[in-house]
């Protein structure tokens, strides 16, 4: 097994926090908090697609289901901000679960589009149950979240809150990678019957994945929730679903700083060009292409050959 | 019973958008993604040719049927063969990607508003049993039949429907045999992409066309491709029909709004409780 990447972590470590120091910009701030959702989203993609071979187009329905428990619970019971993380997690889980269950025996397209229909229902439940989500207009009023007493509700105290929950995550997503569970998956994904002939329990494997990382994605969508106050459908259209898709792709399908790196590019992008919104699906469906067709390992990929010549890792 | 005549426009749409999925699929066992945006293109053609170039019907049809052909010539002879790693979630990316580029494309050029074609054939209501229809509905489901027994006589009867059954079957194969298997995976997306665009014209007057109507075309004619089993033309049909007057029912009785979501919770309990469809083939299902 190989060594766990200190030197990636160390330089998320080291940016995050000579960023925060330097660029007081709060828009330059909330561009790089966009970017570590975006990272986890396209991660626990990632993990799914790139190592257990999942193909999921409805995971922004998971991250939705996060986001509106904290958001229905908040604004119309009050519970405790805290709290309705833990329950949309568990929600998350136990719907992924439930849906995991049936469709993960299917395979490659069939995956695909259901996977797909999922994240159109959960999408049209969003929209449709306008008394508890207030429909195509969204949801407002959602409390902020306090931690040790301390009330996260401004844009800095934000950015230091998520950089830590980031860099834990990446710390735990490296650790994962090093693990015997990742090459498993992998296993998985090159050949069922094979992985089946060595005593691996596919299907359970499979759900336990889905089920886990569809659980993460909830408790990113609650931190969101509380981060921009205001949620409505639209940031978990399946829009939101092929953009993970392509983020992952782009960063490297099977390798751990595939979707941090497929985030960063695309959510830093975007903002440099002005009227960037005309062409968006233009762009990055060729960009899809492009790496689908030439680059398969994506740039992490394609970083790591250029690397290889000079060291061996 | 109205329900029923306006569950069969829709569903006769759904029937040639599941038509091209299969068509598609018996030639490749590939899903095409960008299904849907094919009709979206075909409609948004018919516009740009009809209302704003004022050609005549069947120079506008002719004109848009030439475009869309040159465009699924396209998709599949400059991006699909060169996939390097030619996986089935590589070419399910690669479709999806088309389609990302195809919807894009399709707001560039005609903009986010929903467009009206101008009807082909005088608009009448003309009363039926226990209700009334429209006279472009009517067409819309006499095309979809035609087209559905054109196709599946082409299939089961001509040599190049054979050919093209072959190349499902085993492509080394098919090759030895002297066929040549990039022509027929090219055209079947060729025509697939000409069927497209023929449900998208055709229905374009009666419901107006968005870019974004692509991915509800594909989905639910994914959806009705599986209730009638993939790769069977009518099973096709009939899961088209089927599907829409379903949904005419349930906007009939519920919210419209949950309409779409009752074509999806359809869609996966066929894929839960019997993923090779109502009359689908064997190989459907691969381990």
């Amino acid at each position: 097994m190989k060594k766990t990447n200190k030197l990636y972590l160390i330089f998320l470590i080291v940016f995050l926090s000579v960023f925060y120091f330097l660029v007081e910009n709060q828009f330059y701030r909330s561009i790089v908090i966009y970017v570590m959702f975006n990272a986890i989203n396209a991660s626990l993609l990632n993990i799914l697609f790139g190592y257990a071979g999942i193909i999921s187009l409805g995971q922004a329905a998971f991250f939705g289901i996060g986001a509106y428990t904290t958001g229905i619970l908040t604004v119309h019971f009050g519970i405790n901000p805290f709290l309705t993380i833990l329950i949309g997690a568990f929600i998350s889980f136990v719907v992924a679960y439930i849906v995991g269950f049936p469709t993960l025996k299917l395979h490659g397209h069939y995956l695909a589009m259901a996977t797909l229909g999922f994240g159109m229902i959960v999408y049209i439940l969003f929209n449709e149950f306008t008394d508890i989500t207030g429909g195509p207009s969204g949801l407002v009023g959602i409390a902020k979240l306090s931690i040790f007493g301390i009330l996260i509700d401004d844009e800095s105290k934000f950015y230091i809150f998520f950089s830590v929950i980031f860099v834990g995550f990446s710390i735990l997503l490296e650790l994962f990678d090093k693990s015997f569970y990742s090459y498993k998956l992998k296993f998985i994904k090159e050949s069922e019957s094979a992985s089946k002939s060595f005593g691996i329990n596919v299907s359970k494997v499979k759900l336990i994945v889905f089920a886990t990382t569809s659980m993460f994605s909830a408790v990113v969508g609650s931190l969101f929730a509380f981060y921009s106050g205001f949620i409505s459908p639209v940031s978990f259209s399946l829009k939101y679903s092929i953009d993970l898709f392509v983020m992952a792709t782009l960063g490297g399908l099977g390798s751990i700083t595939g979707g941090t790196l497929g985030a960063a590019l695309l959510t830093v992008f975007p903002e440099l060009i002005s009227n960037f919104e005309d062409y968006e699906m233009i762009i990055y469906g060729s960009l899809l292409a492009i790496i689908v067709m030439f680059f398969p390992q994506g740039i992490s990929g394609l970083i790591k050959k250029m690397l290889g010549k000079y060291v061996r890792s | 019973m109205q329900f029923f005549y306006s569950g069969l426009t829709s569903g006769s749409i759904y029937a040639l958008v599941a038509i091209g999925f299969n068509i598609i699929y018996n030639t490749t066992g590939l899903i095409n993604f960008a299904q849907g945006e094919f009709v979206v293109l075909g409609g948004m053609l018919m516009y740009t040719t009809l209302t704003i170039l004022g050609l005549p019907v069947s120079v506008a049809f002719l004109v848009t049927f030439i475009i869309m052909f040159i465009v699924g010539v396209v998709f599949e002879k400059f991006f699909l063969r060169y996939v390097k790693l030619k996986t089935e979630t590589n070419l399910i990316a690669i479709t999806i990607a088309l389609a990302v580029i195809m919807r894009g494309i399709a707001m560039v050029i005609w903009g986010r508003d929903s467009l009206a074609v101008p009807p082909y054939i005088e608009d009448k209501t003309i009363s039926v049993i226990g209700g009334s229809m429209n006279s472009q509905s009517i067409l819309v489901i006499i095309v979809c039949f035609f087209v559905a027994i054109i196709l599946s006589s082409f299939f089961k009867y001509t040599k190049y429907g054979k050919a093209f059954r072959a190349c499902y079957d085993d492509q080394t194969a098919a090759t030895i045999c002297g066929i040549n298997v990039n022509m027929i995976r090219m055209l079947s997306f060729a025509i697939a992409s000409l069927l497209g665009a023929l449900a998208g014209a055709i229905i374009a007057p009666i419901t107006f066309v968005t870019y974004t109507d692509g991915i509800m075309a594909g989905l639910k004619g994914f959806a009705a491709a599986i209730i009638g089993g993939l790769g069977s033309f009518w099973g096709g049909l009939f899961g088209g029909f089927a599907l829409g007057v379903i949904e005419g029912f349930f906007a009939f009785v519920l919210p419209s709004g949950f309409k779409d979501a009752f074509a999806f919770i359809i869609l996966l309990l066929i894929l839960f409780i019997k993923p090779t469809g109502l009359f689908g083939k064997k190989k459907a299902v691969r381990v």
